[in-house]
C-alpha cells in the first residue's frame, strides 16, 4: 500500500513537470498514463528503472510519432542544388540558424549559398552578411526593401548556374496570423520553384524552444502556407525544455531536425530524443 | 488578437454559473476545474495557476458567495478581482528622474523585442512628451545589432551613441551618457544585448552597466508566446538586477498571453507597456483592470 501511494504521488509530479516542460496539459495527460502503464507492466520499483522505463518510453513515443518520416536534414540527389527554406515567427533564430548551418555544411566541404530574403527588418541583411563572413560563404542580397521574392529568384538563379550543393534561404520573422504576410512567403517558395521545380527540399520552422502553447497554432498555420517538413528547436541552452514539440509531433507527426544551443556558431546539433526526453524530467529524477 | 481564446474559455467555464440561483460546492468544483484548464493551455504559470485557483475557490465556498442572492454573479465578480490583482490593479508608468537624463535599460532573453522597443520608447517619449532621447547601443555581441539600432535611429531621426563592437559594453555606456549630458538629452535608452538568465558571465556585465548608469527604470522585455518558462526567467532577471517593470512584446500574435498573468504575480513587478508590432509606433501603456475584463468580456 505504501508503494502505491508513493507511486501515485510520483505520476502527480511528473504530470506537473512534464505541464512545467510546455508539453501541454493534454499531452501531458496522454503521456503520463502511458508512462503509468508502462511502469506497472516493467513492474518497475526503484528510482532507477523508473527513470529508464520512463525514458525508453518517451522516445518510443516519440519515434511512433512519426513513423515513416525523414528524421534528418534531407538532399537531393548528387550534382543538383538543395534549397532549405526557413521559416518562423519573429526573434525565434532563423538567421542565426541559417548562419550555423552554413557553417557546418561549409566545413563538410560544400558549396553554400545564402540568401538574405528578410529585406524588412531593420539590420537584418546586415546580420545575414555578417554571418555569412564569419563563416566564409557567399550571401545574395537584393536592395534596399526589395520584394522578398526578387531576391529569392535572384538567389536561386545563382546557385542553379553557379551549381551550389546548398542555398539556404533566411526569410523576415512574422506571426502566422498576418494574412499578408503569411501570402508573402508562399509567393516565395512560388518563387523557388519557378527556377528549381522539386525545391525546397526542406522548409523548417524555427520554433525558440521557450515557445509555449502557442507553437502548436505556429506549426500548423505556417504549414498550411509552405508546407514544413520539420522544426528547428532553438535556444534550448536556457531553462526552457521546448515540451511543445512533442505536441507537435503527436499531432502533426513533424520530426525535429536541429536544435539550436547557443549563439555560437558551433552550436546546433541534431535532435536527440533520449537526451531531449531526459532534459523533460530534469529535477524531477 | 491575443487573450480571445483565454477569454472564451473562462466565459464558457463561468457561463452556467451565471443566472443560478443557489450554487454547490460540485457547481464551484467543475467551474474552478475548467478555469484551471484555460489557464493552463493558454500558458500561465502552473504555479501561479495552483494559487490562483485555490483563491478563487476559497472565496467562492465562502460567506460573500453562498449568502448572496446573485451567487453566480458573485463568482464572476471574484474571478474578474483576482484575475486583476494578478496582473496588478493599476497602470504604472515610466520612473522619472527629478534632473535629467532620465535612464532606461532593456534587458531580457535573446529575441524578444529589446533593440525594437528600444525605439518604439524613443518614439513615444517624442510623441508624448517631446523628448529629446539618446539610443546607446551596447549589445556588442549579436551580429549587426549596432546596425539594427542605427537604422532605427534613422529612421526616428534619434541619435545613436556606438563604439562598433571592439569597446566593452561598460565603456560604451559610460560615454555614451557623458555624450547625453553634453547634449542634454532628457532621455537615455541603452540597448543591451539578448541573454540568459543562467548566463552567469552575461548577467555580471549587466550588473556593472546597471552600477555605472543607475537606471531610473530596468525595463525586462518578454516575448507573450513565452511558456512556462517565463516566470523563472522574469525572477532570474530580478534578483539580478531588481527589475522595476515589464514591457510583453508581440501581442498582435494570437497567443493566449499567459505570461502576462504569471509574470506579475510571481515577482511583483508590472507589466508598463505592451507591444503589438513591428513598427515603431506599435507600443501601447498596460491597463491591467481593462485586460482583466477583457478576458472576462466584461
Ligand atoms: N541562447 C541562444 N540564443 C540564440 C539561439 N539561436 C539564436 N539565438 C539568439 O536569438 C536572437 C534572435 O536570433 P535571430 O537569428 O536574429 O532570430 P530571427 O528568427 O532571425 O529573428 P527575426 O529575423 O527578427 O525574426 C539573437 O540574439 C540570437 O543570437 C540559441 O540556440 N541559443
Ligand atoms: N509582431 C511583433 N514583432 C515584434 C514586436 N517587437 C519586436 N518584434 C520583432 O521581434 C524580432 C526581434 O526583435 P529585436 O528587437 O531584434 O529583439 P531583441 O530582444 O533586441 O533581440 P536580441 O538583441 O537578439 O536579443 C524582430 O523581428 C522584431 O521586428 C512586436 O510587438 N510584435
Ligand atoms: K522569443
Ligand atoms: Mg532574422
Ligand atoms: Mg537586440
Amino acid at each position: 500500500a505504501k508503494f502505491r501511494s508513493v507511486d501515485e504521488n510520483f505520476f502527480e509530479e511528473l504530470e506537473e513537470v512534464l505541464i512545467e516542460s510546455d508539453v501541454g496539459y493534454e499531452t501531458a495527460m496522454q503521456l503520463s498514463d502511458s508512462l503509468r502503464t508502462e511502469v506497472k507492466l516493467r513492474n518497475a520499483k526503484s528510482k532507477n528503472e523508473l527513470q529508464t522505463a520512463i525514458v525508453q518510453k518517451m522516445v518510443e513515443l516519440y519515434e511512433a510519432g512519426g513513423a515513416g518520416k525523414n528524421e534528418e536534414l534531407q538532399v537531393t540527389e548528387t550534382g543538383s542544388t538543395t534549397v532549405y527554406l526557413f521559416v518562423g515567427v519573429n526573434g525565434a533564430g532563423k538567421t542565426t540558424t541559417v548562419g550555423k548551418l552554413a557553417a557546418k555544411l561549409h566545413g563538410a566541404g560544400k558549396s553554400v549559398l545564402l540568401v538574405a530574403a528578410d529585406t524588412f527588418r531593420a539590420g537584418a541583411v546586415a546580420q545575414l552578411v555578417e554571418w555569412g563572413k564569419r563563416v566564409d560563404v557567399p550571401v545574395v542580397r537584393g536592395k534596399e526593401q526589395a520584394d522578398p521574392a526578387a531576391v529569392v529568384f535572384d538567389g536561386v538563379q545563382r546557385a542553379k548556374d553557379e551549381n551550389f550543393d546548398y542555398v539556404l534561404i533566411d526569410t523576415a520573422g512574422r506571426l502566422q496570423n498576418k494574412v499578408n504576410l503569411m501570402n508573402e512567403l508562399e509567393k516565395i517558395e512560388r518563387t523557388i520553384k519557378k527556377v528549381l521545380p522539386d525545391q525546397p527540399t526542406e522548409v523548417l520552422l524555427v520554433v525558440d524552444g521557450s515557445t509555449g502553447q502557442n507553437a502548436l497554432i505556429q506549426a500548423k498555420e505556417f504549414n498550411e502556407t509552405t508546407k514544413l517538413t520539420g522544426l528547428v528547436l532553438t535556444k534550448i541552452d536556457g531553462s526552457s525544455k521546448g515540451g511543445v514539440v512533442l505536441a507537435i509531433r503527436n499531432e502533426m507527426q513533424l520530426p525535429v531536425k536541429l536544435v539550436g544551443l547557443g549563439e555560437k556558431v558551433t552550436d546546433l546539433a541534431e535532435f536527440d530524443a533520449e537526451k531531449f526526453a531526459i532534459g523533460l524530467f530534469r529535477g524531477l529524477m | 488578437m491575443a487573450f480571445e481564446n483565454l477569454s472564451t474559455r473562462i466565459q464558457t467555464a463561468l457561463s452556467g454559473l451565471r443566472r443560478k440561483g443557489k450554487i454547490t460546492q460540485d457547481d464551484v468544483n467543475e467551474a474552478t476545474r475548467e478555469i484551471r484548464l484555460a489557464l493552463l493551455e493558454a500558458d500561465v504559470n502552473f504555479k501561479v495557476v495552483k494559487d490562483f485557483v485555490s483563491a478563487v475557490k476559497t472565496r467562492a465556498l465562502g460567506q460573500e458567495v453562498m449568502g448572496s442572492l446573485t451567487p453566480g454573479q458573485q463568482i464572476i465578480k471574484i474571478v474578474d478581482e483576482e484575475l486583476t490583482k494578478m496582473m496588478g490593479e493599476t497602470a504604472v508608468g515610466l520612473n522619472k528622474s527629478p534632473h535629467i537624463p532620465t535612464i532606461i535599460m532593456m534587458v531580457g532573453l535573446q529575441g524578444t523585442g529589446k533593440t525594437t522597443t528600444a525605439g518604439k520608447l524613443a518614439n513615444h517619449l517624442m510623441k508624448t512628451e517631446h523628448a529629446r532621447p539618446l539610443l546607446i547601443a551596447a549589445d556588442i555581441y549579436r551580429p549587426a545589432a549596432v546596425d539594427q539600432l542605427k537604422v532605427i535611429g534613422e529612421q526616428l531621426s534619434v541619435p545613436v551613441y556606438d563604439e562598433g563592437t571592439s569597446a566593452t559594453a561598460e565603456t560604451i555606456v559610460t560615454n555614451g551618457l557623458q555624450v547625453a549630458e553634453q547634449n542634454k538629452n532628457d532621455y537615455v535608452i541603452i540597448d543591451t544585448a539578448g541573454r540568459l538568465e543562467i548566463d552567469e558571465q552575461l548577467m555580471t556585465e549587466l550588473k556593472n552597466v546597471k552600477q555605472i548608469a543607475h537606471p531610473d527604470n530596468i525595463l525586462l522585455v518578454i516575448d507573450a508566446m513565452t511558456g512556462q518558462v517565463a516566470t523563472q526567467v522574469a525572477e532570474g532577471f530580478d534578483q539580478s538586477l531588481d527589475v522595476t517593470g515589464v514591457v510583453l512584446t508581440k501581442l498582435d500574435g494570437d497567443t493566449r498571453g499567459g505570461a502576462a498573468l504569471s509574470i506579475r504575480a510571481v515577482t511583483g513587478k508590472p507589466i508598463i507597456f505592451t507591444g503589438k508590432g513591428e513598427k515603431l509606433t506599435d507600443l501601447d501603456n498596460f491597463y491591467p483592470d481593462r485586460m482583466a475584463n477583457r478576458i472576462l468580456g466584461m
